[in-house]
């Protein structure tokens, strides 16, 4: 008599709403128990802050009003926007950062049109950007606004010039210090290694205590530096000694056969780095140089260690205010945002690069 | 000779590459002294002008302000004097080794052997040479009275403490959330990968002013303190714990213990050695534990108790006795090793799944438990990965250390920061600075470099 094979039953679904839990939520009994942690986890961290930041919150401009809700008074940054933006610029003044930011803004949007991009008159206008935004938010030489010193710059704007400063300035001398560490020559190759290492070796704060305290011992007597920009320079020779190793790994990745092939068609040094090397190198480094302007961006904070009010300072000066006194947590929860909306848009940006280039 | 003359006369001089090198150089080398040159003249001048001295003398004065976290230092006589120079002399000895092996055609690091013989002569022996000197060892501890010179020691001493603790936890937090990402479990894996995307997005000191201004005031106070059994008590003061305190089975204590992890150590060799010769490992984790466990308990039968503990007792405003984690160390030390760990543990991840899925494969082909395949197969593929960007990693961690000076935590650069406005001295300050900083990060790349070239694969 043949054997009745039992009814097996059908395999557990793998597909749908019920399949895709089980398999990635339930299954084994582990991974079960870790949803449950995980879930209970994430509810007990976010529930409070729902309740502080949005529940208990409160929008209104009134502080008296405000004390009467436990969350968070929302009022005091909407209060507060201009200071966090711009520091203590004097405020009839403030519409002249608002123009400098328009002029980038509007110089990223053509840029966005595909027609516009890598012709000659935008990258001019790029190339004078740096300027027009200097002469508008400092004033002064010929433009006829009343000269705003560095001293009154902060906020947001201050860590953005920082930044931006120290990526324009570190990018030419960092492509400089990797020819040099990659050059034949002993004397030069020596001092661009030295540069390199030393500077790597120690914390961005003593480079900062180096550009405050020490730096105006170096120059003559009678000479004066600016705060802002002894922070400039010391953020811009650390940068450069980080993004030269980034270089360099660019210019090691490139065969060997390219060197070659520009010397073969009789291209002088300067000739063969500009046009075959350089372009290619860079090419391949972008994610990199792309992640160590998201370095740049979160360690301008701390200049607020050599006493300049940026992003991060204007949390604890907004605070002290006797109208909103000790609003911490609003004033951190409002700058950590921005942080990481600059930091993860670039991040992202590095990561449409990367896929962008890979693909070549 | 004519050949020559024709050429030179073909290529002007300034077009000979040599000779622009060398052009370039000096004029390079020129512009530098130069500019050298003009600043020492120039610091000499702003030193005179502003009634600063120079020179390092400065250092043996009083410092005369308060540090909120000392350390004890030991103090360079006696035992400390040996333990350095039996230090100095096993560096030496193995340095002979490293060129004599050089010229056999080998490394140290190419045999275990050579490996242990270095580590017993950097390692072991200066420690047998502390412990049995441990009586004649001097420590001191940073009064107000005490020289500039203590003060900078007692920064440095805190600078190492957190570095250490910073390295070790950021990277089991990292190895956590690590493993986390790599989960099936969908929960788990978008957990830690917004853990990763929160932490690396954020300014470093911005995690340290919300652990510090944010959670840690927001304990209770030392009336209301979270107290765990006695065990470990936390508030807004701080975190304490009990304090072991030797007694006089101490040392046979450590000794079995440290006799315990070289046991291990042979245990594991093995292991490996019978999984070459049979195809299954040996035991490891039984006997290990049996080891780690049993040597030290007869220690403590024969030799009396090694330790008493001293329990942390409110006095007063505050606790007293046992371990106390000051908030500053705390908050330095949660912050960095929380923003470490989001780029530990992608380094790590991205370690783990470079390693290719044949490997796995094949690696349960030849039917290896899931838990060897990981131990033997995977990870140490994925290490040769790892080690290099974990080395930036410490090194990083070493250097951001420094952020202490803006939650007042007294590491070396807050402490130097506060020489530097009392007496003025800056370039000495930041010549320290940077001296200390560069050597200890050579310590920390060497150290790594040397680990990194053991596990690396040898090819032809």
């Amino acid at each position: 008599m043949a054997e009745i094979i039992k009814d097996r039953r059908p395999p557990v679904t793998k597909t749908g709403v019920l399949g895709w839990i089980r398999s990635n939520l339930l299954f084994p009994w582990y991974n079960a128990l870790l949803t449950v942690v995980a879930g209970w986890a994430i509810f007990s961290a976010v529930k409070p802050f729902v309740q502080w930041a949005i529940l208990n919150a409160s929008i209104t401009l009134d502080p008296t009003v405000a004390k009467q809700y436990s969350g968070a008074a929302w009022g005091f940054v909407r209060d507060m926007w201009p200071v966090f933006m711009v520091g203590i610029y004097p405020e009839e003044h403030r519409w002249r950062p608002a123009v400098a930011l328009l002029i980038v803004l509007a110089l990223i949007m053509l840029t966005l049109v595909r027609k516009f991009r890598g012709t000659k008159w935008l990258y001019t206008l790029w190339g004078l950007s740096p300027v027009a935004v200097y002469l508008v938010i400092h004033g002064g030489f010929f433009t006829g606004l009343e000269v705003v010193d560095t001293h009154y710059w902060g906020g947001l704007m201050l860590t953005l010039i920082l930044a931006s400063v120290a990526m324009l300035f570190s990018f030419p001398i960092s492509v400089l210090l990797a020819l040099g560490r990659t050059s034949d020559m002993p004397i030069i190759k020596s001092f661009c290694v030295a540069y390199i290492e030393l500077v790597r070796g120690v914390p961005l704060i003593t480079i900062l205590f180096m550009a405050s305290v020490v730096l105006p011992l170096f120059l003559p007597t009678d000479m004066e530096l600016d705060k802002v920009l002894r922070a400039m320079v010391g953020i811009t020779m650390f940068f450069s000694a980080y993004l030269a190793e980034n270089i360099r790994g660019g210019l090691q990745g490139l065969g060997n056969g390219q060197y070659e092939a520009a010397d073969a068609i009789g291209m002088g040094y300067w000739q063969k780095t500009l046009l075959i090397v350089l372009p290619q190198a860079l090419r391949i480094v972008i994610p990199p140089m792309v992640n160590n302007f998201i370095g740049i961006l979160k360690d301008t904070s701390l200049v607020g260690i050599v006493g300049l009010v940026d992003l991060l300072q204007i949390a604890f000066a907004t605070t002290s205010n006797p109208k909103w006194f000790g609003r911490l947590e609003e004033a951190y929860v409002f700058v950590a945002l921005w942080y990481w909306i600059l930091c993860y848009s670039l991040s992202r940006y590095s990561q449409h690069l990367e896929k962008k280039y890979a693909s070549k | 000779m004519s050949q020559h003359a024709h050429e030179n006369a073909r290529v002007p001089f300034w077009r000979n590459p040599q000779i622009r090198a060398w052009l370039y150089q000096s004029i390079m080398l020129g512009g530098l002294l130069w500019v050298a040159f003009i600043m020492y003249q120039n610091t000499l001048a702003n030193l005179e002008k502003r009634g600063i001295g120079s020179g390092f003398g400065f250092l043996q004065n009083e410092a005369g302000f308060n540090i909120g976290e000392t350390p004890p230092i030991p103090v360079l006589q006696g035992g400390f004097l040996w333990f350095i120079a039996a230090l100095i002399v096993g560096l030496f000895a193995s340095r002979a080794i490293a060129v004599w092996l050089k010229k056999k055609g080998t490394a140290i690091t190419a045999s275990d052997k050579t490996v242990f013989a270095v580590i017993t002569l950097v390692g072991i022996i200066p420690v047998l040479v502390l412990f049995l000197g441990s009586d004649s060892i001097a420590f001191t501890r940073y009064t107000e009275s005490s020289s500039y010179v203590t003060a900078l020691l007692t920064g440095f001493a805190n600078t190492i403490k957190i570095t250490i603790l910073g390295c070790i936890f950021s990277t089991i937090l990292g190895l956590i959330i690590a493993l986390g990402r790599l989960s099936p479990n969908w929960l788990i894996s978008k957990l830690c990968s917004w853990y990763v995307e929160l932490n690396r997005n954020l300014p470093v000191l911005l995690q340290l002013f919300f652990w510090y201004f944010i959670v840690l005031q927001q304990l209770p106070s030392v009336r209301q303190s979270i107290d765990v059994g006695g065990w470990l008590i936390l508030n807004n003061r701080g975190l304490f714990l009990p304090a072991p305190i030797a007694q006089s089975g101490a040392w046979p204590f450590c000794l079995a213990i440290g006799a315990a992890l070289i046991g291990i150590y042979f245990i594991c060799r093995r292991s490996m050695r019978l999984l070459n010769e049979r195809g299954t490992p040996g035991k490891i984790v039984l006997p290990s534990i049996a080891l780690l466990i049993g040597l030290p308990a007869l220690v403590w039968l024969i030799a009396g108790t090694p330790f008493t503990l001293e329990y942390p007792e409110l006095k007063g405003f505050n606790y007293r006795g046992g371990i106390d984690f000051t908030p500053e160390f705390t908050a330095l030390l949660v912050g960095l090793t929380v923003y470490v760990s989001a780029f530990n543990a992608e380094i790590i991840r991205s370690g783990i799944q470079a390693v290719s899925n044949g490997q796995r494969e094949a690696a349960r082909a030849i039917a290896l438990k899931e838990r060897h395949v990981m131990r033997l197969v995977i990870l140490p593929q994925a290490m040769r990965i790892i080690v290099p960007p974990m080395t930036s990693e410490y090194l990083a961690i070493a250097k951001n250390s420094s952020l202490a000076v803006a939650i007042g935590y007294p590491d070396f650069v807050s402490v130097g920061g506060t020489i530097l406005n009392q007496s003025g001295q800056a370039v000495e300050i930041v010549g320290i600075w940077m001296g200390v900083y560069l050597s200890l990060s050579l310590v920390i790349s060497l150290g790594m470099n040397w680990y990194n070239a053991k596990i690396k694969l040898v090819e032809r």
